[in-house]
């Protein structure tokens, strides 16, 4: 029954297509590890060598060989994780809350709140798509011009805070998506309000989500070149107030790799850059297997 | 098992099956023999999709399958033919039609075309007996180029047999191919059935009791128990097993005692 | 009890005006950035902007064409570099990674995503740039489109895998079996049906990457050599185009943006509006193209 055409007189040319394509598939997954080993590699092993104790506490002192540690970016780049994430976190998660909790319950019932729920949707969409430089212009041109903040902590971190709103809010909705409908029915059955069925059983059950988001964010704050250029100043002095312009360690390894002789320390700081995503990977990795263990069981 | 007559296609000799740790099928021996319908009953989650999925190899797409035993196809153990070659011989009809996303043309000539066909004038033929012999011609013939999707549940299923056919299987595995369609279209397929067992050996999974009746040779009724999971009961030609059960259990199953 | 329906109630509309704040934001950044942007937008007109191939701030030539090509090029040698290593990495992490592997290189790639764009721009400063230098074409100074692109690619890979590989896992099961069902080798299958399947997908995944890609600033600057001027093959083999230096638009604003004063900075706001109005239909595109894809 074998037709012409059929199967058998071209199976070995077929087999021997699939296994050159697999070949290169697997070179492709391959070559992303690789790559990922060859850069972290490079700046871990470069970088290791400038990094001592002395290096992480004393303070830039600048010059054309970057002289000096990088305490102060250090404190820098704290304050503003601490600031723009004390500013996203609770306006993300409470949109968060509202998109996933409320919106369709109010939607149902109004057309203009159908429609601000929408507008809603894409202007986070809208906002996680932007850009960081365009963040940086703007922050530069409200905050730190109109607003008379000057480059500072202040200007740096609004701006801030509109790049890792978007990743709050979605974080903060898959969270409490993944939080099955029955918990939330057990709690509506007994009579209790959707804000206590919200406060009470949904968030807790959510807050390993949330968390991931939290430090999702801190990763992206710890890694912005692009705004904190345009908006902070870039003064290596401490910070003493929340009007004190700064420079963050991302931001010193740009400044040190641009301006200065000084690839060594540049090496250094982007090691500990490095190092710290690494950690914060782990952690968020660490959460969602938290959040899949929760609702398996 | 005696009451087979005419030569045997497919064979299974001791055949097991697991799901991890989990025996999904106990030893099975069965032949089923060339050029007639072999139905497949039994309740659900007794092993009867899985068991004509061994005879594609498809169960090795599921991660964690163990199997044991012996299945031959002429004579020929299967897990030593190279599954694609094997695939081509042993067709499948699945319970969803599943057409791809191409057109009609497209999904009949996919197969050949894998296959390494390229004459437009050969496609068009194989494409046109194809559909022909799904009963399907009649219905689409002058818009070939229309989407797979476009066409009807029943329709669909018979593309989907159309497509099969196209490649000139020697055996036609159909996984309850008419439970997700309406009488009439069930009807369709049923008659399809008889006209194309003249060139093809076909096995057929079916929950509806009638059916096995009504369009098979022979029957195989598996079962699960407490004790065991899926495990063949009772094979032989339909009206023997239809009428006069040997087992108990089956004639339980086919008077409607359980289901 | 009524109270506590009146509390019910206030905090839904005060957790909608919270939600409201990522719409108040975008508008803030459309309103100040055009603000700033108009005064050079009606001075210069965007038809100067978008065709002069000058930009010189101190004679008051402001023509973004240098920068327009210095974007377009380094993203299109990205892709060229990245789209199909990416959509290899999808395919391998969908179809064909045993567990462990892709339990390899699935954290791979969420870390390459991760990886701040000024570790990439070091990184292509002290590695790339003086590989790239090793070719030996006169004026070839290692800046340029060539690291550029291949730092780019590596940036973009992360979005454009995760995207296409969600998009691939989305073909229904069903074409999959019924394509291994009729004798086609799997790699057969994974082209002739998945796939063509997950097309819309995969083209949203790729013009979302440009769009990040148009949008990176930190690691160009660092490496692409922030000449202002358009790209031109270095000798008579045109690829050696992408040898020579060029500058982004983003790179232009940030270069600039800390010393510009009047006409020129808002020239600068200008390529900021047009840079965003750009990346927002490209992002909404891709969106388009993956709620089609859904339905």
């Amino acid at each position: 029954m074998n037709a012409p055409g059929s199967g058998r007189s071209n199976l070995g040319s077929r087999r021997l297509m699939q296994r050159i394509a697999f070949s290169l598939v697997w070179a492709a997954g391959s070559l992303s590890v690789l790559i990922l080993l060859i850069v972290v590699g490079y700046i871990v092993a470069k970088g290791l060598s400038s990094i001592t104790w002395q290096f992480i506490t004393t303070p830039p002192r600048g010059g054309i060989s970057g002289e000096g540690g990088i305490s102060t970016t250090i404190v820098a780049t704290l304050y503003l994780v601490v600031l723009t994430v004390g500013i996203a976190t609770p306006l993300g998660v409470g949109a968060g809350i509202y998109l996933v909790e409320y919106a369709e319950a109010m939607a149902r019932k109004s057309r203009i709140i159908r429609a601000v729920v929408s507008t809603a949707r894409f202007g986070v969409e809208t906002l996680a798509g932007v850009p960081s430089i365009i963040f940086g212009l703007f922050g530069y041109a409200l905050f730190v011009s109109s607003m008379h903040l000057g480059f500072s902590l202040l200007a740096a971190g609004l701006a801030g805070a509109c790049l890792i709103l978007p990743v709050v809010i979605r974080t903060t909705e898959e969270a409490l998506k993944a939080v099955p409908v029955s918990y939330r029915n057990g709690s509506l059955a007994l009579g209790a309000t959707r804000w206590q069925t919200t406060q009470k059983v949904v968030l807790p059950a959510a807050i390993p989500g949330i968390m991931t988001g939290i430090v999702l964010s801190v990763g992206r704050i710890v890694s912005e070149t692009a705004i904190f250029y345009v908006t902070l100043g870039g003064s290596y002095r401490m910070p003493t107030s929340l009007l004190s312009g700064g420079r963050t360690m991302a931001l010193h390894v740009y400044y040190l790799a641009m301006e200065t002789r000084a690839f060594d320390k540049a090496m250094g700081t982007a090691a500990i850059l490095v190092i710290s995503i690494i950690i914060i990977n782990a952690v968020i990795n660490l959460f969602s297997r938290k959040l899949s263990a929760r609702i398996g069981a | 098992m005696e009451e087979t007559t005419g030569a045997c296609r497919l064979r299974t000799i001791g055949y097991k099956l697991w799901y991890g740790d989990f025996c999904a099928l106990h030893e099975t021996t069965l032949d089923i023999p060339s050029n007639r319908i072999t139905a497949i009953i039994g309740p659900s989650g007794c092993g009867k999709s899985t068991f004509i999925r061994t005879f594609n190899r498809m169960n090795e797409l599921i991660p964690g399958v163990r199997v044991a035993g012996e299945v031959l196809l002429d004579g020929q153990d299967i897990f030593r033919l190279d599954v694609v070659e094997l695939r081509r011989l042993v067709g499948m009809v699945f319970q969803k039609p599943n057409p791809f996303p191409k057109t009609i043309f497209d999904n009949v000539a996919y197969g050949p075309r894998a296959h390494g066909l390229r004459d437009r004038n050969r496609l068009a033929e194989i494409v046109e007996k194809s559909l022909r012999s799904a009963a399907l011609w009649d219905e689409v013939k002058d818009d070939l180029s229309k989407s797979g999707l476009a066409l009807s549940g029943g329709q669909q299923q018979r593309l989907c047999i159309a497509r099969t056919l196209a490649v000139e299987p020697e055996v036609i595995l159909m996984d309850e191919p008419a439970s997700a369609l309406d009488p009439i279209a069930t009807l369709k397929i049923e008659e399809l059935l008889q006209t194309l067992k003249k060139d093809y050996t076909i096995v057929i999974v079916t929950h509806n009791m009638q059916q096995a009746a009504r369009v098979s040779d022979f029957t195989a009724f598996f079962m699960t128990d407490e004790n065991r999971s899926g495990h063949l009961i009772e094979y032989g030609p339909t009206s023997r097993v239809f009428t006069n059960p040997r087992e108990k259990t089956t004639e339980d199953y086919i008077s409607g005692r359980f289901s | 009890m009524r109270t506590r329906f009146i509390v019910d109630k206030s905090v839904g509309y005060f957790l909608m005006l919270m939600a409201l704040t990522s719409i108040l934001a975008v508008f803030l950044i459309g309103f100040f950035t055009l603000r700033e942007g108009l005064p050079a937008i009606s001075e210069i007109g965007l038809g100067r902007l978008l065709t002069g191939s000058v930009w010189r701030p101190g004679l008051e030539e402001f023509g973004l064409v240098p920068m327009i090509a210095g974007s377009v090029l380094v993203t299109i040698g990205a892709a060229i570099l990245g789209v199909p290593l990416a959509i290899g990495c999808a395919v391998f992490l969908a179809e064909i990674a045993p567990r462990w592997m892709s339990n390899i290189v699935r954290p791979a790639v969420e870390l390459l995503a991760g990886i701040p764009s000024v570790v990439y721009g070091l990184f292509g400063m002290v590695v790339l740039v003086p590989l790239a230098r090793k070719v030996p074409v006169a004026g070839n100074s290692g800046f340029g489109l060539l690291a550029a692109s291949a730092v780019l690619a590596v940036m973009i890979l992360p979005t454009i895998t995760n995207i296409s590989e969600y998009a691939i896992r989305l073909v229904p099961r069903e074409y999959r079996e019924g394509s291994l069902a009729l004798g086609t080798t799997r790699w057969q299958t994974i082209t002739r049906v998945i796939l063509p399947s997950a097309r819309s997908g995969i083209v949203a995944a790729i013009i979302l990457g440009i769009g990040r890609a148009l949008g990176e600033t930190i690691a160009m600057i660092m490496v692409i050599g922030n000449s202002v001027i358009i790209p031109r093959p270095l000798n008579a083999n045109p690829l050696t185009i992408f040898l020579s230096q060029a500058r982004t638009l983003t790179g232009n604003i940030a270069v600039e943006i800390n010393y510009a004063t009047g006409i020129h900075e808002s020239a600068l706001f200008a390529t900021g509006v047009i840079l965003f109005v750009l990346i927002m239909l490209i992002n909404s595109s891709a969106r388009a193209i993956m709620r089609e894809r859904t339905r």
